[in-house]
């Protein structure tokens, strides 16, 4: 029953929970969306802000059995526009091991003879070629970080496409990608364009270098 | 033919479906070669239908279980792949229900629809659209000399939204297969007619298909032709300009010049407005978000008839997801979504029809707009 009665703004806080933790968690084996939203609740906080006490359900897109039970925080700052939302969250039990597809996907760019370009992801069609999902996926975790740092109770982002991808060779470990994507906002229903330069390596993690507006 | 799912447990039943793999034209599936199937391991396989009964009976023989994945192979590969001839009480022969379809092919879809279920189904014009194209909404009436209520179904009033459309095409092929057999469907065509837009932005869906992917609106020219389209869902006469629009053209939530300023809702409300004595439903289908709203958007004053509203959704909610396990939030859009004025639900409401529902179909923002085609039939069935 909770479930169904939830209100505009704990949907929002959710949407942002829910994209911190695809930046901290995902990867180019793992992408994690929300599945469902099991408690909510809002407490206004006298001079800082109003904070959102959130118990959520999330899926793995590439695993959809994968679930996994958080609970997360969402602080909202009254009045300055410029600071991201802080976001707290805890991650009941292991997320599975995604070790194997990190290191495959990682030697398979290493060993590219040319440098990975790719359009359109997913197609018109909603089509993944199964050699993009960890790029896909990648890109989702990166959008969380942008997602996150350009939240407010007025807006919930999700990643609508990836229009353009481009590897760059690096002299380091690291593999790095410049992203433009189409990011969806609900409120205004607009498609923002939005570059981002994405760093990542399987011990390492995403990393988001730079990110603008287009 | 059917597909059985066999887990080997000794040797002996490893060798034995050997045999059988090598000495009749069986297809295995999984795995590739008889020589790779071992003990514990599932086993996947298509026995042609002269087959069956003698294939089951060596198992049972052998003592060997199975069960059965698919019951009926043919009837699979005939809802995927198109076919030549069809049946004529069904839809259009070889039209693919689990593809999304450029308009052409949905014009030519109604045409042969309408024409392969005369006794039930007519096409008619609505009106035209800003690119000057015709809108058509299919109703589906079984002749009889009651005077019957009214169910209003559109989809696709959001270019972008594609699902909307397929469930559109998918809930009059559901309608036209079954009404002879469910009881159900027939009681319901008894008493009610149902009046169903596949697609009621033709402009902007067309515009989707070969110009931009993620378009909204209609296609309406402002500012001498430097600005293009008006969102259409904020263009009824429901507290029109109020809130939660933008009266810049450059805006995907732009509500046009005044209220009804667009054909295509001029041509809607014109017809809704006419019938609105018998209309007892009017459904709207959009996507994502996996909702089903009630009015209003435009304030969280709740409609007069609100309990018997919510109480309806919330069935329709329970039953959705009872399918597929998919999740639907219920309640109004301004308490659930946003604010926003003039939408088309918000608008029928006020005109009087009781039951008026936005429905926001799959998913909740993983492909968000660019659903998979593969997922149009689960989520076509449980909308169903």
């Amino acid at each position: 029953r909770s479930g169904s009665r939830m209100e505009a703004p704990q949907g929002r806080a959710a949407a942002l929970a829910t994209a911190c933790l695809s930046y901290s968690r995902g990867g180019p084996g793992r992408a994690l969306a929300l599945r469902a939203v099991t408690a909510a609740s809002a407490q206004d906080i006298d001079n800082v802000g109003r904070k959102y006490h959130l118990k959520l359900v999330l899926e793995d897109i590439l695993d959809k059995d994968n679930i996994v039970n958080c609970t997360a925080e969402v602080l909202y700052h009254l009045g300055n526009t410029n600071a991201a939302p802080d976001v707290h969250f805890e991650i009941e039990g292991e997320l599975k091991s995604t070790d194997e597809q990190d290191n495959t996907f990682y030697n398979r760019i290493r060993s590219l003879k040319e440098e990975l370009v790719a359009q359109d992801i997913p197609d018109s069609h909603g089509n993944v070629p199964p050699e993009m999902e960890p790029i896909r996926a990648l890109a989702q975790a990166a959008a969380g970080y942008v997602v996150w740092q350009n939240s407010t109770e007025d807006t919930q982002y999700h990643l609508a496409q990836i229009k353009h991808v481009r590897q760059v060779k690096r002299s380091d470990d690291y593999l790095e990608f410049d992203y433009m994507v189409l990011l969806h906002e609900f409120v205004s229903q607009e498609i923002i364009p939005w570059q981002m330069t994405v760093l990542w390596h399987p011990q390492h993690g995403v990393k988001v270098t730079q990110n603008s507006r287009q | 033919d059917q597909v059985l799912k066999i887990v080997p447990k000794t040797l002996q039943q490893v060798q034995h479906l050997q045999h059988l793999c090598n000495t009749l034209p069986l297809d295995l599936w999984k795995p590739l070669l008889p020589e790779d199937i071992w003990t514990g391991e599932d086993l996947h396989v298509r026995v042609p239908a002269p087959l069956v009964q003698e294939v089951k009976d060596s198992l049972d023989e052998h003592l060997i279980s199975y069960d059965i994945l698919k019951q009926d192979v043919q009837a699979l590969v005939d809802q995927s792949t198109p076919r030549l001839g069809g049946s004529p009480r069904q839809g259009p022969a070889g039209y693919n229900y689990t593809r999304y379809h450029p308009m052409e092919e949905i014009y030519q879809w109604m045409t042969q629809v309408k024409d392969s279920n005369s006794e039930l189904v007519t096409q008619h014009d609505l009106g035209k659209t800003s690119e000057n194209r015709t809108i058509y909404y299919l109703q589906i009436s079984q002749p009889s000399n009651k005077n019957k209520k009214i169910i209003w179904m559109d989809c696709g009033i959001h270019a972008r939204e594609w699902i909307s459309p397929a469930f559109c095409q998918w809930f009059v092929k559901e309608i036209l297969q079954n009404y002879k057999s469910d009881p159900k469907i027939s009681r319901f065509l008894q008493n009610l007619d149902l009046y169903i837009l596949p697609v009621l932005n033709v402009d902007g869906y067309i515009y989707s298909w070969e110009k931009e992917r993620l378009w909204r609106k209609n296609r309406s020219p402002h500012m001498n032709g430097t600005c293009y389209g008006t969102d259409l869902n904020r263009n009824f006469n429901s507290s029109w300009g109020s809130i939660g629009v933008s009266y810049n053209c450059t805006s995907d939530i732009f509500c046009g010049s005044g209220p009804e300023s667009e054909p295509e809702t001029k041509a809607v409300a014109r017809f809704i407005e006419r019938k609105k004595e018998d209309i007892v439903c009017y459904l709207t289908i959009h996507s994502y978000g996996q909702y089903i709203l009630t009015p209003y958007g435009s304030t969280t004053r709740p409609p007069s008839n609100n309990e018997e509203l919510m109480q309806v959704a919330e069935k329709a909610a329970a039953a959705l997801k009872g399918k597929y396990g998919t999740s639907y939030q219920v309640g109004s859009t301004s308490s659930i979504l946003y604010n926003n004025s003039g939408s088309s639900r918000d608008w029928a409401h006020m005109i009087g029809i009781p039951f008026s529902y936005t429905f926001e179909l799959r998913d909740k923002g993983t492909y968000g707009f660019v659903l998979p085609e593969e997922q149009i039939e689960p989520t076509c069935e449980e909308t169903m």
